[in-house]
């Protein structure tokens, strides 16, 4: 005990530079998971065919290979191309490409669970494609798709650590660090396991619980 | 600036295709590891002993929401330190087939909640023993329920075995890597493991739909992708 103490004492500062990197990945990921979702998901819901396609296609092709496949692919194939990105760029890149990909079945699915009646009643009342979408359809989508969303994100929280493969230094790479200059590896790696276990269980899970209360009072249900 | 070598793809694609037989023999072995220690898991939480069902459910918790690539460094560095010394192989398996396994205890979990609680009610009224409640009532109306989650997690075992190349187990990944350094090349390899990824990954999901599908009408219930 005492031990570790000592271990925290010395290592402690290094593990919070790296968790404050693990968490700034994580919420650049999980803006761009958003908007790649929203757009994909709709796209695969177009009434216009080749749109959807494109949307199918993105779907698969990001679900269907790994994250690391990807992540390596942006950080060390896309320079090839011209396109050359910092590791802490390429990092959240793939993240909110990939499990944006997941994210968009999610809102898929949320906006296909809402009743008929809904989009019926919505025309009944007069209301353009675009309004029936965003005042009565989506609100009630985003409910339905509110705890799904919760487990997405705690998934991409535990992907960033596979940013330490391209040597951003969040969490999982300052614990590997440091496990090769102490060679205590059940602390080193023990303490980021707790780190994330917590950053899930008290971040991640009571924030989208507040967030389904909020939503859910707004259209007065709660 | 778009320079895809043919010959090079050409050159290189045995070795991948030798490796993408390693990923899918990790995949498949630490399956297995899953689906029978993702069962005990499940059955753990149903027990009476409070204690038990407390540890289990927080350590299937514990997994499920770290890492599994610190999972798999945990298990491979702590062992020696304490004296047990594990192969990148044994390591590998062992990190994917717990991480694996607290997926499909939920599964598990799920698909038997699923099962109406008059099901269960009605087995104690006909005074049927445990075992036959589980087996003749409970799990062949569980299992349509599970099967979706089990087909899922085995693709997505599939695409997290790249992981495992961290610790130098060599499959598809790890070969893809080991190319590049030698050649310093490193768009034909990636791209092709990306292809080869899609080209199994694609196929298996599509066949796990039409397995859900014969299962469904197999137990005689409406099918939910295929036509007649």
């Amino acid at each position: 005990m005492q031990e570790y103490a000592e271990f925290l004492m010395a290592y402690g500062p290094r593990f919070a530079d790296g968790a404050v990197v693990t968490l700034q990945q994580a919420g650049l990921g999980t803006l761009l998971a958003v908007v790649v979702a929203l757009t994909t998901g709709f796209m695969k819901i177009s009434p216009i065919l080749p749109v959807r396609w494109l949307g199918i296609a993105y779907i698969e092709v990001f679900r269907g290979t790994s994250l690391l496949v990807q992540l390596y692919w942006i950080f060390f194939v896309l320079p090839l191309f011209g396109l050359t990105l910092g590791k802490f760029t390429a990092g959240f890149l793939a993240l909110g490409l990939n499990l944006g990909a997941y994210g968009a079945e999610l809102v898929r699915g949320g906006v296909q669970s809402v009743p008929r009646g809904q989009y019926e009643a919505a025309i009944a009342l007069g209301m353009g494609p675009f309004k029936r979408m965003r005042r009565i359809i989506f609100p009630q989508a985003l409910l339905n798709m509110l705890p799904p969303w919760g487990n997405l994100l705690i998934e991409l929280l535990k992907s960033t650590a596979l940013v330490a493969l391209i040597s951003v230094s969040d969490l999982m790479f300052e614990s590997k660090q440091i496990n090769m200059t102490t060679f205590q590896s059940a602390q080193a790696f023990g303490t980021a396991l707790i780190i994330y276990y917590v950053m899930a269980r008290c971040i991640i899970t009571p924030g989208m619980r507040w967030l389904e209360r909020r939503l859910a009072l707004k259209l007065s249900r709660g | 600036m778009f320079d895809w070598k043919w010959d090079f793809t050409i050159q290189i694609l045995p070795r991948l295709l030798e490796a993408t037989l390693n990923t899918l023999m990790a995949a498949g072995f630490g399956y297995l590891i899953a689906l029978v220690v993702g069962l005990f898991f499940a059955l753990a939480q149903r027990t009476p002993f409070r204690l038990l069902t407390v540890m289990v459910r927080e350590f299937v918790e514990m997994i499920r929401s770290t890492p599994l690539i610190l999972q798999i460094f945990f298990v491979f560095y702590v062992g020696p330190q304490f004296g047990v010394r594990l192969s990148p192989w044994t390591a590998g398996m062992t990190a994917i087939g717990l991480h694996y396994a607290a997926y499909l205890s939920e599964v598990y979990r799920a698909g038997l909640d699923s099962v109406p609680k008059g099901q269960w009610e009605a087995c104690i009224a006909l005074n049927l023993s445990v075992p036959r409640t589980y087996f003749k009532i409970i799990i062949p109306q569980a299992i349509p329920n599970i099967i979706p989650g089990l087909g899922n997690y085995l693709v997505g075992i599939f695409k997290d075995s790249p992981m495992l190349s961290v610790i130098g187990v060599t499959e598809l990944f790890h070969v893809a890597t080991a190319i590049g350094a030698e050649t310093y090349r490193f768009l034909e390899p990636y791209t092709l493991v990306g292809a080869i990824f899609l080209a199994i990954s694609l196929p298996a999901a599509m066949s796990i739909r039409r397995f859900e599908d014969w299962v469904r009408a197999s137990l005689g219930m409406k099918k939910l992708y295929t036509k007649d």
